[in-house]
């Protein structure tokens, strides 16, 4: 089996979020880059099936040059290979539609994308990949079983899961759940030694429609103080979230 | 030219974002000078979409389409955009939504911003204004395809009457057997219960309940407020709550109009699922849990103390409000 897990290099959770240039981009100044939490998780779902099953992980992200530091840490987590697509991700359409031709020339049985990523939150290159190349997809998926040809996920749903069976070639929008928190791996010295070693090919782009541009970033307005009540006044809560709040 | 939307729905009964997204479409149709056309599937009572002003509603009645498949309700979808020649699709942000929408502008070629928060900025240019970087940002997104699909986020634009008559009429798609090639094999779905994605209330545990037994009076309170339960991701982990309860940056977002925190200090990540809750509330024994900053009201004392008295006060509200 030949996985290819796509990952991208977004801002750490606890990054501050600003923007310069009149508000029309993100500020990287200080921020540190991470592997995409959710991609994270299905990378380490994908060293299971490399380290059971005899699976073949490649790693792509589409990016420039400034990503590669998160590129290594995937080779040094224990993927073989890694192809990195030489452009800006600036729209999920674009980014899918390189994907796709990465997938193509590389005859991927399984493909694991993250749900979404966690900057720009779009949340749909795994589908439009898995529908530029006409084969199966499952979202929010939260466990996955390859047995020959026959895949068997397990999907979150609004209020619960759902089981779903199919076939491969399949694309996966993973998340926590394919495996569990305590399972992901730090990359240890031999690992990052190795990594060094590893191809990391750089390919250009494919030509591809652009659907949609972001003009321009707000931050959230600032948030007033927290209102106390007294631990033994919980009474006045109740009447503030009626007469005030209005929620209850 | 119609603004099409799909409407969902679960054994007959149409979700609340329904009618959410249907008064969204209604305003985006008035802003472009047309009518709203919903697609809906196995629903029981379409002409009441009309409250919400959608003017005609293309129902499939179809058994194979009784529970959700992505891949086929896109292909209905598309079937249903390209008869109506529509040139705006408008979602929601349910899993489902979001699981079927990337599908549905590939097969389209469309542009698609998701996460979207209000009435569309302007319609020529088209720009939406949506959330970025999990709700620490807002980006105003352009949308230049000629096909624009929008998924609204939950109860952001709320739900508003424009009550038009609407008229219901069959629509018949037509699948093939590739449509169905991955497979609904069984669903879990709790029953009988708010979700944390369409709740209006969520009440929310952390580690500071000290242990899954003490789960009761956290149901408790949210039963009395009509409430959904959810957790933090600790406790998520460590197995005292399923995943699906769990809320944050790698769990489920939370959008409700009150969102109780009991126990949770308020790690980033957590925060980063919660932002988009209007009225915070956070009862926590540590002055100093970083939850009181991004709260707005607190209560700084014993959870174990002041849940049950909470309850207590709130079904004495309950019964003079009744």
């Amino acid at each position: 089996m030949k996985i290819l897990v796509c990952i991208s290099n977004v801002p750490d959770t606890t990054s501050k979020i600003n923007f310069t240039e009149g508000d029309t981009k993100f500020d990287t100044n200080g921020v540190q880059f991470v592997i995409n939490p959710n991609d994270e998780f299905g990378l380490t779902r994908a060293m299971w099936f490399k380290e059971k099953q005899g699976a073949t992980v490649h790693v792509v992200n589409v990016g420039g040059a400034q990503t590669e530091p998160t590129i290594r840490k995937a080779l040094a987590i224990g993927a073989d290979e890694a192809i990195r697509v030489n452009a800006e991700p600036t729209d999920g359409f674009f980014v899918a539609q390189q994907l796709a031709e990465v997938v193509k020339n590389g005859e991927y049985d399984l493909i694991i994308a993250g749900r979404e990523s966690i900057d720009y939150n779009g949340g749909m290159v795994p589908g439009i990949l898995a529908t530029l190349l006409n084969i199966n997809f499952v979202n929010t998926c939260i466990g996955l079983e390859i047995e020959g040809n026959t895949a068997t996920a397990i999907r979150e749903i609004d209020g619960g899961k759902e089981k779903i069976s199919t076939s491969l070639p399949l694309v996966i929008g993973g998340q926590k759940g394919l495996v569990e928190e305590s399972d992901l791996r730090i990359p240890n010295m031999r690992g990052i030694m190795m990594a060094r070693k590893k191809a990391l090919n750089v390919v250009e782009p494919v030509e591809a429609t652009q659907p949609t541009q972001d003009q321009k970033f707000e931050k959230p307005a600032a948030k007033g103080p927290v209102k106390l009540v007294d631990a033994g006044n919980v009474g006045e809560l109740v009447e503030l979230l009626h007469n005030e709040a209005k929620v209850i | 030219m119609s603004v099409l939307v799909y409407t969902e729905s679960l054994k007959g009964k149409f979700k609340k974002n329904a009618f959410e997204v249907a008064s969204y479409a209604h305003k985006v149709a008035q802003d472009l000078g047309t009518t709203v056309t919903a697609v809906s599937f196995n629903a029981e009572d379409d002409a009441s979409l009309g409250t919400y002003g959608v003017s005609k509603v293309l129902k499939i009645s179809d058994d194979s389409l009784a529970t959700f498949n992505a891949k086929a309700y896109a292909d209905v979808l598309a079937q249903a955009a390209k008869a109506e020649d529509t040139k705006v699709i408008i979602l929601s942000s349910s899993a489902d939504s979001k699981f079927l929408a990337p599908i549905l502008t590939a097969k389209l070629t469309a542009g698609y911003v998701p996460n979207v928060v209000a009435a569309p900025e302007s319609t020529s240019p088209f720009i939406v204004k949506r959330t970025a970087f999990s709700n620490k940002g807002f980006a105003l997104t352009e949308i230049s395809s000629d096909i624009k699909i929008i998924g609204v986020s939950s109860n952001a634009f709320g739900v508003v009457e424009n009550s038009v008559s609407a008229s219901v009429e069959d629509f018949v798609p037509s699948l093939g057997d590739n449509a169905f090639a991955v497979k609904s094999v069984e669903v879990d779905r709790i029953v009988g219960k708010a979700t944390i994605a369409d709740a209006d209330i969520v009440v929310s545990g952390g580690r500071g309940l000290k242990g899954p037994e003490n789960w009761g009076m956290i149901e408790e309170l949210a039963d009395v407020l009509g409430a959904a339960t959810a957790c933090s991701k600790p406790v998520s982990d460590m197995g005292w709550r399923p995943h699906s309860e769990h809320v944050g940056q790698t769990g489920k977002p939370v959008a409700s109009n009150l969102y109780i925190a009991i126990g949770i200090s308020g790690a980033i990540q957590h925060l980063a699922g919660t932002n988009a809750s209007k009225v915070k509330v956070v009862i926590n024994n540590d002055p100093e849990a970083p939850f009181f900053k991004a709260a707005d009201y607190g209560i700084v004392g014993d959870a174990f103390e002041v849940v049950p008295k909470l309850i207590e006060k709130l079904k004495e509200f309950k019964a003079q409000n009744a």
